[in-house]
């Protein structure tokens, strides 16, 4: 029976009520007196040096505030990367100054140039068109590989090349790898691209900021995922504020997706522009404008080989990947090609030797960060894609070769440093095969074939690494911040409770999901408890969301917090029944004496603890816990997915006719809240594959600049998808037993579409073993004509 | 400048804006409506969708004095008269057809625009219908689940809540 | 968006006068106008706004049997009021963009601006319709000039266009995956004197008959006419979203369809 409260239950989210009546609070929604606006000039060419720029006819013009430059910008710091990675000799990776305001020279269409203030935006952006700019442009550095070679133009004058850093990981041994493949019955061996994308979460990033001048205190609210890692950084790094007086206030926040996640420029600005201007600051950016200063998403280019035995056993594994920056580093961007994609590596796969290479670019783009799953998509679509290759180069069941394979003993130590701690990838794919209905799809297939279309069914498995992490082993990988996340349980005189937490939903339903947890470990009704969240001034100092993290992380620092506020309780409690604090038993908002009839009411311990009447002199007054909790390990959810697409070959067209995805995500909360996010995942794996492309020129121009040219998938163009949860294998290092749930289908998605559409194709009789994505109408129909 | 008026949810509103104020800012700035959201400059997302005389029209890309003299609905005015949520947006709740909330009013409005017109669509027709709506966290199913549900149909046999 | 100066005459007569005045630009729907102007790619003095002008509104029939429809009427509005009278153009316009954007673009919007990828310049060709305007009759075939560009002089106002009914016509369309304008449009009509093909969203000059395929679907109206045809992919649009030869290809598997449906 479904639960109908408490930890796993559907429980319906109280967040809705104000999203669906329109009194939502997003950061648009938020007007400070007295402000004035912000228009950035941003680059129109990829790159150049500037060669002048005068904003004395733009100051000059109707409600302008103040015109910024680059100059303005010259006493304080850069956008801070998070991450420093050291190459495979060794060496750090090379980290350019990455500026406010362009100094010196452009890197990339949309790279800020100046920055207008004035009392509208409209007379922003007419002041700026009078901007008289000079630029020298530069050859564009677009192409990675090309970009890699000695002599390439450089995008950073002062770096030595175009490579952040040579990384590797697994074996260090090139000997030991060649002869793992020289010794191979089978090798199979693929060139891939992970197409770029760019998240665009539906509310584009906004940022206001205020300063006062009597307390010297600034607030910036902002679009973000993290409000305290903002503030951290901005303070720390880019502008050298005192962090008390600086308060970051992430509101209702329209999805992140990792977009939001990073400290951008505009931030940074508004708060400084704030001060210098002495009135309140805002910035809404247009979509156009985000196409071009969100960071975007994947861009890789691999080569993936897989070396397999004569029974078809995985023996050896080697990919050398070419992962883009972009211009600048972001905030995380450095770790996403690396720690949160080579290590996925073995996927659910007892692969004994793996060898992963990455060089990371920079190139003229926009810069590259996590975008939803963040390397592990990346990771995933090689392996799956290369598995599935083999299969068919083998003439072998794809889920038979997989099955052969799986990891089945945990913990299990990878050759690329992870301890998967549990995991049950058999029975997950039996709870696949039964809700896909594989056994029914020769019939469907028969049905499409009857009305001219190709019918073709790809299988995918991923595991994931979340619950991003522990802070000792991040720090040794070279993360500049912690990982931990922070909860504080206040419980207020009439027995309800406020709970600030770290974590930020910005989509993900914590303020339905997170009280089902206390609410249940105290045994009152969820809507007496509240999560309070996004506002530096209001939280702990916590991590924020991404990765998959918030309810194994923050929820977990959670869950202690609650204990620490239970076992106080307990001690009031014993106070007044008079009993001793080890026969204190809670349920169902009682404290009770074990063995007797004797209780007291959770709302008179709570009133108790603030009206200490009669109370135990050695426990103090009140009750409000905080707890920190660093994780011990990463999570690892894993899941089989399978997609059945029809292809007409007439017009190359592909349409998803059914999509199911059996996941283990360990224990749940809220069942409702985690098939949406699977859903979600989904749909976004869906347009990664079938329609998002990002692409450049060679020129360094953006063509896919707006929704007229990037392709969002659209109801459509999706089906219903099929889920299945009830694979659970519970996380063994978190008191919740949970893994996360967030990234998962946009994760496992991609190489199941792809190998659907591949499937389709050569059941049409024609050998095609790889298509890039996005499978466009366009490049099915080139392959099958080719 | 120039005067516009109409009334927005049945209260008669009027205020001075420029030729180039649009629906949506007249709605945002002037009257401090901000349920109505812009997710994007090229009339795709769908965010904006009010109804202008009882049609689903994108309200960033119609010019507030466009509006002169119309009726205007938007999404706060949606829910009943005792602020209950409407059916749809029970529906949107019960089905859990919106996440981070920010394409929800536009979702909510083509919804009621299309019930309007077809008050029993079959799936294909509510996926056809939000072509103009894009969503970036649902993948689309629970708010197909939500508008059917709401027109009354049965979506027990649909997969998953 | 610059700033301009709105106005919303109720005449004809009115517009043209207020379209006299210097760099004032008229105002469909603004579906793609609104886009444009955000973007400050036009800075017109003022914008003429034409859908408060009664007699360039509905859908009605001529004696002659032609379906004529008010310049200022939404694609919603067609797609409604002409499902009858002429259900091929109905459909087409019910293919535009979104609900919301037709229940606010126009016709005379759409024909004015030409864009190469968009449905209406296929529907008004393909079926050899006429251009009405303020000032004169303008044949499709000679309205047409190229993407964007249209034989409609300054301050010209498209007030009706008017369309003979074919035996039978079918638009297909297959989408451009993000703009959903046309990857490839094919409008093909079918008269009693002949065949009329026209394509959108394939060719850097904007809407064009095929001309092969009128010829040979006039001597034999059947899919298998087409065999071998296929326009000149050098002359096709190639960009992210398809090749030439891609939309080569499309052009001729779409009025095959068009052929099949009308069959």
């Amino acid at each position: 029976m479904p639960k109908d409260s408490g930890i796993g239950a559907s429980s319906k989210r109280r967040e809705d009520v104000r999203f669906l009546t329109g009194a939502g609070n997003y950061t648009d929604d938020i007007n400070v007196a007295g402000q004035a606006y912000v228009y950035f000039l941003r680059s129109d060419i990829a790159h150049g040096r500037i060669t002048s720029i005068d904003t004395s006819a733009a100051e000059a013009m109707p409600g302008v505030v103040k015109v910024f430059t680059g100059k303005d910008f010259e006493g304080v710091g850069g956008i801070p990367c998070g991450w420093e990675v050291t190459d495979k000799h060794g060496a750090p990776m090379q980290e350019p100054a990455h500026p406010i305001l362009a100094q010196g020279k452009v890197r990339h269409v949309g790279d800020p140039i100046a920055a207008v203030v004035a009392d509208s935006l409209e007379q922003a952006r007419d002041a700026a068109e009078a901007i008289d700019l000079d630029i020298e442009e530069l050859p564009a550095v677009i192409d990675m590989k090309a970009a890699a070679q000695d002599g390439a133009t450089l995008v950073h004058d002062d770096l030595k090349n175009n490579i952040c850093y040579d990384w590797q990981l697994g074996e260090a041994d090139d000997a030991k790898v060649n002869e793992v493949f020289a010794n191979a019955a089978h090798v199979t061996t693929l060139d891939l691209v992970n197409n770029r994308l760019v998240a665009n979460p539906m509310e584009p990033r906004v940022a206001v900021a205020e300063y006062s001048r009597g307390t010297e205190d600034y607030t910036l609210y902002t679009t973000s995922q993290n409000p305290h890692v903002i503030r951290l950084l901005m303070c720390a790094f880019v502008l050298g504020l005192p962090e008390h007086k600086v308060r970051v206030v992430a509101p209702d926040v329209g999805g992140g997706f990792g977009t939001k996640i990073f400290h951008y420029a505009e931030e940074a600005f508004v708060t400084f522009a704030a001060k210098a201007c002495n009135r309140p600051v805002k910035w809404s950016a247009s979509r156009s404008e985000a196409f071009m200063s969100d960071a975007h998403g994947r861009d890789h280019v691999s080569k993936i080989e897989l070396a397999l035995d004569a029974d078809n056993n995985f023996v050896g594994l080697r990919t050398n990947t070419y992962a883009n920056l972009g211009a600048y580093l972001s905030t995380f961007s450095s770790s996403v090609p690396t720690w949160l994609h080579g290590t996925l590596m073995a996927g659910n796969y007892k692969t004994p030797v793996i060898q992963v290479n990455v060089k990371a670019m920079f190139t003229n783009t926009v810069p590259v960060d996590a975008y939803r799953g963040a390397g592990r998509p990346e990771a995933t679509y090689q392996l799956e894609r290369v598995v599935d290759k083999a299969a068919r180069e083998l003439g072998v069941d794809p889920i038979a070769l997989r099955r052969q394979n799986f990891i089945t003993q945990f913990p299990y130590d990878t050759p690329v440093a992870l301890t998967y701690d549990t995991g049950d990838y058999h029975g997950t794919m039996d709870k696949l095969e039964a809700a896909a209905d594989l056994a029914g799809f020769a019939a469907r297939r028969a049905e499409s074939e009857a009305k001219g279309k190709l019918r073709g069914l790809g299988i995918n498995c991923y595991i994931e690494a979340c619950g991003i992490a522990p802070s000792n082993i991040v720090g040794m990988l070279g993360a500049r911040a912690g990982l931990y996340d922070a909860a504080t349980v206040r419980v207020n005189a009439t027995g309800s409770i406020s709970v600030m937490v770290g974590a930020h939903s910005h989509g993900q339903g914590h303020e339905t999901a997170f009280p089902q947890v206390v609410a249940d470990m105290i045994g009152i009704d969820e809507s007496m408890v509240e999560i309070v969240h996004g506002d530096t001034s209001k939280i702990p100092f916590g991590m924020g969301t991404y990765g998959s993290r918030s309810l194994a992380v923050c929820g977990s620092a959670m869950v202690k917090a609650t204990e620490k506020v239970i076992d106080k309780a307990k001690k009031i409690a014993a106070h007044l029944l008079e009993a001793s604090e080890a026969d204190i038993e809670l349920k169902d908002g009682q404290f009770s004496v074990a063995g007797t009839d004797k209780s007291v009411a959770w709302g008179d311990v709570t009133l108790t603890a603030y009206v200490p009447h009669n109370y135990p002199l050695e426990v103090e007054p009140g009750l409000e816990e905080t707890a920190f909790y660093d994780p011990a390990n990463f999570t690892f959810p894993s899941g089989a997915y399978a997609c059945e697409v029809e292809l007409d070959p007439e017009t190359g067209k592909v349409s998803i006719e059914a999509f199911t995805a059996a996941d283990d995500f360990g224990n749940i909360v809220n069942p409702m809240i985690v098939d949406g996010q699977v859903h979600g995942g989904i749909g976004q794996g869906i347009g990664q594959a079938l329609l998002e492309n990002c692409a450049y020129d060679e020129n360094g121009q953006l063509l896919s600049a707006s929704f007229m040219d990037y392709a969002m998938p659209r109801a459509d163009d999706v089906p219903f998808y099929g889920v299945d949860h009830s694979s659970q294998t519970p996380c063994t290092h978190n008191p919740l037993g949970v893994k996360g749930c967030g990234e998962a289908g946009a994760i496992g998605s991609p190489p199941a579409v792809v190998n659907a559409v591949l499937d389709a194709m050569n059941s049409g009789g024609k050998a095609v073993d790889h298509i890039d994505m996005p499978v466009s109408p366009s490049r099915v129909w080139a392959a099958m004509n080719s | 400048m120039a005067q516009v008026s109409m009334t927005v949810n049945g209260v008669a509103v009027s205020g001075d804006v420029e030729g180039r104020t649009l629906l949506s800012g007249f709605l945002r700035d002037h009257l401090g409506m901000t349920g109505t959201h812009v997710g994007c400059d090229t009339a795709q997302c769908g965010a904006c969708v009010v109804h202008v005389d009882g049609q689903a029209v994108k309200s960033c890309n119609m010019l507030a004095l466009e509006a002169d003299g119309s009726e205007v609905g938007t999404i706060e005015g949606q829910a009943t008269a005792d602020g209950s949520l409407n059916t749809i947006q029970q529906a949107f709740q019960d089905h859990h057809g919106l996440q981070c909330g920010f394409c929800t009013p536009g979702m909510v409005m083509s919804a009621a625009a299309l019930l309007k017109d077809n008050p029993r669509p079959t799936e294909a027709e509510i996926r056809h219908y939000l072509e103009g709506n894009l969503c970036r966290c649902t993948g689309y199913h629970n708010i197909v689940k939500a508008i059917m549900a709401a027109s009354g149909q049965d979506v027990g046999s649909i997969a998953a809540e | 968006m610059y700033n301009f100066e709105f106005e919303k005459p109720s005449t004809i007569a009115d517009a043209v006068a207020a379209l006299g005045a210097e760099d004032a630009q008229a105002l469909g729907g603004g579906q793609t106008l609104i886009p444009t102007l955000k973007q400050r790619l036009a800075a017109p003095s003022a914008l003429v706004s034409l859908s408060g002008i009664a007699e360039m509104q509905g859908v009605c029939i001529e004696d002659d049997g032609s379906v004529a429809i008010g310049g200022a009427t939404t694609h919603a509005t067609v797609a409604r009021e002409a499902a009858a009278s002429y259900p091929a153009l109905a459909a087409l316009a019910g293919q535009i963009g979104d609900p919301a954007v037709r229940n606010r673009g126009t016709i005379g919007g759409s024909v004015a601006n030409n864009d190469p990828a968009a449905c209406y310049p296929a529907g008004v060709l393909g079926s050899g319709a006429t251009v009405v305007t303020n000032t004169r009759q303008i044949a499709a075939d000679d309205f047409f000039q190229g993407m964007f560009t249209t034989a409609l002089d300054e301050g010209e106002i498209i007030t009706q266009i008017r369309f003979p009914v074919p035996q039978a016509a079918s638009y297909q369309k297959f989408l451009q995956p993000a703009s959903r304008f046309a990857l490839v449009g094919v409008y093909l009509a079918r008269f009693a004197d002949g065949v009329r093909v026209a394509v959108t969203g394939a060719s850097e000059d904007g809407v064009f008959r095929w001309s092969e395929a009128e010829e040979a679907l006039t001597k034999e109206f059947r899919a298998d006419a087409l065999m071998g045809l296929k326009v000149n992919p050098m002359n096709m649009i190639g960009d992210l979203h398809g090749s030439k030869d891609y939309r080569a290809h499309l052009v001729s598997v779409m009025t095959k369809r068009a052929v099949q449906a009308c069959s």
